[in-house]
């Protein structure tokens, strides 16, 4: 009758934490069986209601769609430039957040709990940063975002170096340079990345250091109790949910259309729906496979090999292209940033309007609407950083990334444009015709090797798309599934496989353009609800520093 | 014959565990050898624990349970895992190398269609484990 324990294998004990005590028991609400030989385990109702939800918004706009389109079309552009002050304030607000818990003591808790060791290394870790939610975006707007805010936009009223007849005007080509890719920076620095942190925070901190399910509803416990177990939290995660789902597929459905133009671009390849419906099931398909090897042996896996990629193509373009004036464009850029960054991020009395509205504020509500989805992952992958190593390497080093792409590739687009404006392919498909997709490909045109460099570019695109799709996946599975994050992997299967089928639907029947529409108007509840996430996390990490402090070392 | 059983358990589901138990407990008495109780548990907090510490006291608990139940001599090995269902048996063939175990007894379900098209915990764990593994349907 001995009892003989043995306990090799298990990780030094995770240290003192402050589990709120809740008499919610995880999986309770859970609903467990097995539909023909498929097993399933689902949070009932947030599954049922959100998968509804979804199907029937798809038929509305497939059926209504003159209607739908008619309705998010001006729903979007009038919620940005409505409440364009709101979302300048609000990113404002949580970069200021983050910087602040970056030297605030609270910087000191661990994430997971006082000797908790972090889950993955630093390379691993960051590469999964950009595989969610930003990878694509660098891609498509690498080089038509400095070019367009350099020739057209006009940010914070910097004139455009090209007069109506098209010729160059000398003395504003400086200027314009600087503010085009300082706009740029703007979009993609330190305000999106504080929008991810905020919400990555709430749910790292709530779920590893608190002990509550691994669900957007939990980071709302310290304002709403225990009715986050409720309606309260079911309609927070249904929305999570139907954000994010809509959020991929709709991109899925543009990235497609975008893979094809370069495809055709590239390799001649026929730009037709036939082609764009394979895209989408190939990507799908890598996706799924992807998701039965798991998070370590998929999406990680494919993060870092894209991550490779990405640089092997940066540096190219660097070293290629004009090295000299890039790194100078590198420096003026970052600096025109850091002195322009209050003037771009003034919500009020700004000229410019054309720019904050269509562009900044879009961007803000974008990534707001995202930041579910993105903050959930991010969240999954930093188990054991502490909160001031989270800030700075989720804020400061992806801000450093991009600002570092986006001086690359635009850099050397405005390099060609600039240089020989009438034979840049760049200047014909961006500032003389708008082409997004092919913009790209336009600037690796004008380098050497271009066959080689755009075949690597559509790789890079595809594969950002697989990870988007893998990690989504993921998320809604664990969301829909209560929090369980080893619920039946047939579920990811389902949503990964719905995901792709939701995009097909809408781009044979029409509708993307509004859904993304719809999609990107949560933003602006979520933005409120990102606000509240502030307050939680300050009670939170409160709560975790007086734990700290009251307990004696190793009790 | 052999010194030490591994048993996976999914704390969820105890009740479905009752065969693969009992077997367990049976060889054990017969050869006179411990068992040792493994279990794959995830970071994020479950049903099984709200931390990986939290998890491996309540599996401690389960293995002394099973010990005055069975008057056997039991043990407990917990494995942590990022995707804990995906990398569920490449956890469990780590844990036996990590743990020398010789016997392997697991529950598994009755087969059913899906299983002509995907591997099960059991078949793999029979067919990549070096120790011998014994199936038990429940």
């Amino acid at each position: 009758m001995s009892d003989a324990p043995t306990d090799q294998g298990i990780p030094d004990p995770e240290g003192q934490t402050e589990i709120i005590e809740t008499d919610f028991e995880i999986g309770q609400d859970n609903v467990e069986g097995s539909l023909g030989p498929f097993g399933f385990d689902v949070h009932n109702p947030v599954f049922l209601i959100s998968g509804l939800t979804i199907v029937a918004f798809v038929f509305y706009a497939l059926v209504f769609q003159e209607q739908a389109a008619a309705a998010f079309g001006a729903l979007r552009p009038w919620l940005t430039s409505t409440f364009d002050w709101f979302f300048l304030i609000s990113a404002n607000f949580f970069v200021v957040f983050c910087l602040f818990l970056v030297v605030s003591p609270w910087g000191s808790v661990r994430l997971g709990g006082k000797d908790a060791v972090p889950d993955y290394t630093y390379i691993g870790w960051f590469a999964m940063l950009f595989a969610a939610g930003m990878g694509i975006g660098l891609m498509f707007f690498g080089v038509l975002e400095p070019v367009y805010h350099m020739a057209i936009s006009e940010p914070l009223g910097v004139p455009s170096p090209f007069a109506e007849d098209g010729t160059i005007i000398p003395e504003n080509v400086e200027a314009a340079k600087r503010m085009g890719l300082a706009a740029t920076i703007y979009h993609w620095g330190l305000h999106p990345w504080a929008i991810y942190a905020v919400v990555a925070l709430a749910l790292a901190l709530f779920s590893f250091n608190k002990g509550l399910p691994l669900t957007i509803r939990s980071a709302f416990y310290p304002i709403f109790g225990e009715r986050v177990w409720g309606w309260t939290g079911h309609i927070i995660d249904t929305l999570a949910v139907f954000a994010t789902l809509f959020g991929l597929a709709t991109s899925l459905g543009f990235g497609a259309q975008q893979a094809n133009a370069g495809l055709e671009h590239v390799f001649g390849l026929p730009n037709s729906i036939n082609v764009q419906v394979i895209l989408i099931t190939v990507i799908t398909a890598v996706a799924l496979v992807s998701v039965l090897r798991g998070l370590d042996g998929g999406v990680k896996v494919l993060s870092e090999i894209n991550m490779v990629l990405a640089a092997l193509l940066l540096l190219f373009v660097l070293l290629v292209g004009p090295t000299g004036v890039i790194l100078a464009d590198f420096f003026a850029g970052l600096s025109t940033y850091a002195r322009e960054i209050f003037a771009l991020s003034n919500p009020v009395g700004r000229e410019d309007i054309g720019f904050l509205d269509g562009w900044t504020s879009f961007y803000w509500a974008w990534w707001v609407s995202w930041s579910p989805f993105v903050g959930m992952f991010i969240a999954r992958v930093s188990r054991g950083r502490t909160v001031r190593e989270f800030v700075i390497c989720v804020l400061i080093i992806p801000s450093l990334v991009c600002v570092l792409w986006m001086a690359v590739f635009g850099g050397a687009a405005i390099d060609q444009v600039l240089s020989d404006p009438a034979g840049s392919a760049v200047k014909a498909q961006v500032i003389d015709s708008y082409n997004p997709p092919i913009s790209l490909f336009a600037m690796l045109e004008g380098l050497p090797l271009s066959a080689i460099t755009s075949t690597l570019g559509i790789v890079l695109v595809i594969v950002f798309f697989v990870t988007s799709s893998d990690s989504g996946s993921l998320v809604i599975d664990t969301i829909t599934a209560g929090g369980k994050v080893d619920a039946p992997v047939g579920q990811r299967v389902f949503w990964c496989t719905f995901e792709g089928a939701v995009a097909i639907v809408l781009l044979l029947g029409g509708g993307l353009s509004a859904l993304q529409a719809m999609v990107i108007s949560t933003g602006l509840p979520f933005s409120l609800v990102l606000l509240l996430m502030c307050v939680a996390i300050v009670k939170g990490l409160m709560a975790e520093r007086d734990v700290l402090i009251s307990e004696p070392e190793d009790g | 014959m052999f010194s030490k059983i591994m048993v996976p358990v999914d704390l969820a589901h105890q009740a479905k565990l009752s065969r693969s138990l009992d077997c367990a407990a049976e060889l054990a008495r017969h050869f006179d050898i411990p068992v040792i109780y493994a279990g794959v548990t995830g970071t994020a907090p479950g049903p099984t624990g709200h931390t990986p510490e939290e998890y491996t006291r309540n599996l401690a608990e389960f293995a002394a349970a099973q010990a005055v139940r069975s008057g056997i001599s039991t043990g407990y090995h917990t494995i942590i895992s990022h995707d804990p269902r995906v990398e569920l048996d490449a956890c469990l063939l780590r844990a036996t190398e990590e743990l020398e175990a010789d016997l392997i007894v697991m529950e598994a379900h009755v087969p059913n269609v899906l299983d002509h098209l995907l591997p099960s915990d059991g078949g793999t764990i029979a067919k990549l484990a070096k120790a011998t593994v014994m199936v038990v349907r429940n």
